[in-house]
This record gives C-alpha cells, structure tokens and sequence, in this order.
C-alpha cells in the first residue's frame, strides 16, 4: 500500500490538550486516513509523531508550533485531511464562556488586574508546567498542577520555594482537589461535611469522597499533593503543610490520608506529625500492610475501608452480595480477570483486593508484592492495566477525558478466551467525559455471547454533572455488573473466578 | 495566634478561592458553575517554546 505523511506547521499556534483530541480524530475519520495527530510540537510530542512515523523527513518544530501530520493511502487523501484541518483551525471560535470573558496573556497580568486571585490551576503541557507553577509562586499563588510528566527536580524545588513562602504546592500529577466547595480538576459534587482529605492520588481521593457523600456525610475540603509527594526525594512536604492546614482548620474534624505505601521514612515523619494531632485520622497506605499508628489513627489498605473508617465503621454497599451475584451468572472464559482502569488508585486498589483473595497479579502500574507487566513474565496471572499512567497519556488527554484510550485493549479482552472478567471504572465528575457509560456501552455492544463478564463501579455522586444513577443505568441495560464501589467490583470478579473453577 | 498570623497555606482553607486557570479551558466552566471566580490565561509556551529557555526564564522572574 502507497503511504503519503503530509505535514502543517503553525508557528506560534496553541491549543489545549482537549481541543487537539478532537480536531484529531476529526482528521484521523477523514477518508483514505491511516492515522493522524494534531499536537504541539514539545520536545516529547515531536518524539511521539516521529516514532508513529508521522513526521516528514526534516521537519524541525517547537513547542509553541502546532504540528497537524497526516499518514493517508494517497497524496489526494492526505492533501484533503490536511486542508480540512486547516479550515477547522482557521473557523472563528464559538463564543463559549472562557471566550467571551477577559483573558490575560500571563498569570502576572491575570494577577495585576485582579489581586484577589490566590490560586493557581496549571494544566499545560509537562515541560512547560514548571516555569508556569514558578511564575505563580513568585506572585505570592498557591498551586494546583495537573499537568505530569514534571522533573522530580523540579518538583522539589517547587515544593522547597512553596514551603519557604508559605504557599501550597498540589503536584505535579495532582489529579483532583477541592477547596471550600471549588472543585479543582476533576473533583465531584460533593456534600460539605466535616471529613478532610489529603490525597497523594486523584481517583483515591474520589472514590472516598464520593463514598462518603453517598453514605450521607461530607467533606470539608480535599488537599492533593501529588503521586510523589511521600516518596523519599520530596519527603512528604506538601503533605505535612496539609496536615498543618487541617490542624487550625475548624471545618474539619476527621482526616483521612490517602497514598501508595510511602518510603519509611517519610511514613515516620508524617505519622509522627499525625500523633501530635488534636484530630484523628484515617491512614489509607494503598497495598501496605498493616503499619504502627499513634493512637488517633486507624489503618485501611484499601479506599472503601477508608471511607468506612471515617464513617465511623459505617458499612458502605451493605446489601451487596459478591458470591449471591456471581453463583447466578453463567460461566466463560478460562478464569482470568482483565482489569482496565482509568483510575490509576482504583488499579493499585484492585491489586491489593485479588492479591489478598490469592490471585496471581501483574500491572502496568505495580504495588509492593505484585509482577511489573514487561519486565517480569506475566504468563497465567490477571492484569490489571493503569490507562492514566505517563506511558498511554503522553500527547494525549487522560482516559477520565478521553476514554476512548481504552477501546483497543477493550475490544481484544471481550474476544479473549483465557478471560472469564473485564474489570472497568467509570469516573465522573467536573473535568471528566460527558458520557461515559454512553461511549462504553457502544464500544461493548457487540460482544459474543461468550463473552467475559463485564463489572464496572461508578466513581461519583448524584450530584455531579453526568448523574451517577442515570450512569449505572446506561450500563446495567447493556448488561455491565455494576457495584456499589471499586472494591466491591473486584470482590465480585474474585467470586466470578472462583465460582467458575468450582 | 489569629488567622492572619497563621502561614497563607494555613489560612488557605478559611478564605474564598479565586483561580487562574492555565491550560485546558474546560475547567474554567466547571469552576464557574460552582460560584468561583476564575481567570483564564491565553497560554502560549514562553521563550519561543523552548522548555529550558522557558524555565531560566521563570528562575530569573521573567
């Protein structure tokens, strides 16, 4: 087959990530398309289209040069998609809200004209996230930044310039925050209450949230510290400011403290910054076991054990009956759970559930105890893949945006004869997709009768923009397991397996 | 100690949030639909896109 690469390049033209998504899978369903990309042309996106052999030979591009590339079966093809994506470009944007309102060129002229900002929300490309959080900090603005792929060098100093001047620095990869009822990031609609959060992890901090907002309680405000704060390198900076914060917080009661197991000793550090707490605390260290706590704290490996804890042991999804389920459903497959997951805690979440039951695990995104898919061999255990992880999001939104990351490895588990359960996560909220279920049950539609069993949890509320109800729904009328939390889900797959090896 | 004593990260959970938004323009809808204030930047990469060039930039408070 002939293939032609056309590329345009539009010096000094930026689009967010989102907006790039879309032109580019408008482009890439042009007739005759192979494949396409709309991308900024960074020093790792450049990379990624060069790989992808999307790039013409001598190319040169900048990270503030958009780069739409073409691979089609012919130069007319090819030409055409090219010439569509320009026109697209050039189109007068829609007078949305962001639009129509005043938008400075910086945050310094953002700040000048409005002193009263004290926050700022940093989502622009890894390689430019750094100077961007520096510049707020040096005008005196906490930080959230959403944006990944960050230096852990960078990421301390940051943290080292925040903690001098007072400020709060969430992130890098800080998924989800809210503060006072401001949802930053993706963040649900939650109760207010009187139960802090501090989240080392986004979809952690979500799926404890939303549990207890459904059970009927609340949430004061939920701090992010991102993924790496509890590692030895940055030593928990952020996440002792937070305790900090909630400490002289008088909204706040109850904290829980989400994160993968910290080094030991950044653990010490924080637990012993928790002992000289007038508060008490949940402590939920994904995967670790059972650790030495001060007296006001209670320990939970899991997110649906947190949740329960500062419910005070109050049972969450009471009515919902893993093996009942199971020993109702008809067998297929050969035994092996797939998990696919948008969330990257409600993986490791996953891994701690089916190690615990005796399963034999691997993961892209690995816990202590558990095989790393493509270094160690994996042959006979389940999988279960992070979707949100650098390796699938690099030059492209996260699956809670885009979730068509996940179509692809979807459609290969539902043929897949060694499979007997596709684990899934739906993840609403502010920042999350429209429509997930919709955009999942097409994909799952038409599946053989002897298919896996599919089994998804919802993480939101009522509240949040997409209806968590209206959701579960969509799903359990394309005949998805839906339970009650991500853990149940994986309790439920367990049961699966086991019944059908009975 | 009174609150205005207390470091700003203390006094952070007290106060009203105001954001500047720099990035993906979704979530400057999202932020206003909840009652917050918010500015979005019309971002384009500093230093002619050049990462490194962008971050001494910021070091020296361009």
């Amino acid at each position: 087959m002939n293939v032609v690469v056309l590329n345009e390049v539009r010096k000094g033209f930026y689009l967010d990530s989102v907006a790039l998504m879309r032109l580019s899978r408008e482009v890439a369903g042009s007739p005759g398309v192979i494949e396409a990309a709309l991308m900024m042309g960074t020093p790792s996106n450049a990379a990624i289209m060069r790989n992808a052999g999307l790039l013409e030979e001598g190319t040169a591009v900048k990270g503030n040069d958009l780069v739409i590339a073409v691979k089609a079966e012919s130069e007319t093809a090819a030409r055409e998609a090219l010439d569509n994506a320009i026109k697209s470009l050039d189109k007068p944007k829609t007078q949305g809200e962001a639009q129509s309102a005043w938008r400075p060129h910086s945050i310094a002229a953002a700040v000048k004209v409005r002193p009263e900002i004290n926050l700022a929300l940093i989502s622009v490309p890894g390689e430019f996230a750094a100077s961007e959080a520096r510049k707020a900090l040096n005008r005196g603005l906490h930080v959230l930044m959403f944006s990944d792929n960050v230096s852990l060098e960078d990421e301390l100093s940051l943290k080292q310039q925040a903690r001098a001047a007072g400020l709060l620095m969430m992130g890098p990869d800080c998924g989800t925050a809210v503060i006072g009822g401001a949802p930053l990031a993706f963040a649900n609609k939650i109760r207010r209450g009187r139960i802090g959060i501090i989240g080392a992890s986004g979809t952690g901090t979500q799926e404890v949230s939303c549990l207890i907002s459904e059970a009927g309680a609340g949430i004061s405000h939920a701090i992010g510290v991102g993924g790496r704060d509890l590692k030895k390198d940055i030593g928990g900076i952020t996440t002792l400011m937070a305790i900090d914060a909630f400490e002289s917080d008088p909204e706040t009661d109850h904290v829980v403290l989400i994160s993968k197991p910290p080094h030991p000793d950044v653990a010490k550090s924080v637990l012993e910054r928790i002992g000289r707490s007038r508060k008490s605390y949940t402590v939920c260290f994904i995967g670790a076991s059972e650790i030495e706590l001060p007296p006001n704290a209670r320990f939970s490996p899991t997110l649906k054990g947190a949740a329960e804890l500062a419910l005070g042991d109050k049972k969450i999804g009471a009515g919902f009956d893993a093996n009942a389920v199971a020993s109702r459903l008809p067998r297929s497959g050969r035994g092996g759970i797939e998990g696919l997951f948008a969330g990257g805690t409600l993986c490791a979440e996953a891994q701690v559930i089916l190690a615990a039951a005796g399963r034999k695990v691997a993961s892209n995104a690995a816990i202590p105890g558990v095989v790393k898919l493509g270094v160690e061999p994996n042959a006979g255990r389940d999988r279960l893949i992070d979707l949100g992880d650098d390796e699938y999001t690099r030059g492209r939104p996260h699956p809670m945006i885009d979730p068509s990351v996940r179509d692809d490895a979807l459609r290969a588990a539902l043929k897949n004869r060694d499979l007997s359960v596709v684990l899934l996560d739906l993840v609403l909220g502010y920042g999350a997709h429209a429509d997930p279920a919709e955009h999942l049950t097409k994909i799952v539609a038409d599946r053989g009768q002897d298919a896996p069993a599919l089994i998804a949890s919802v993480v939101g509320t009522e509240q949040d923009p997409q209806g968590r109800s209206a959701q579960v729904r969509k799903l359990e009328q394309a005949g998805i397991l839906v339970a009650p939390s991500n853990a149940q889900a994986c309790e439920l797959a367990v049961a699966i397996v086991q019944n059908a090896g009975r | 100690m009174t609150d205005q004593d207390r470091p700003q990260y203390q006094q952070l959970l007290a106060r009203k949030v105001e954001v500047v938004n720099v990035g993906l323009e979704g979530f400057v809808k999202d932020l206003r639909d909840c009652g917050i204030d918010v500015v979005h930047v019309d971002w384009k990469p500093s230093a002619g896109g050049d990462p490194q060039m962008a971050a001494l930039l910021a070091k020296l408070g361009v």
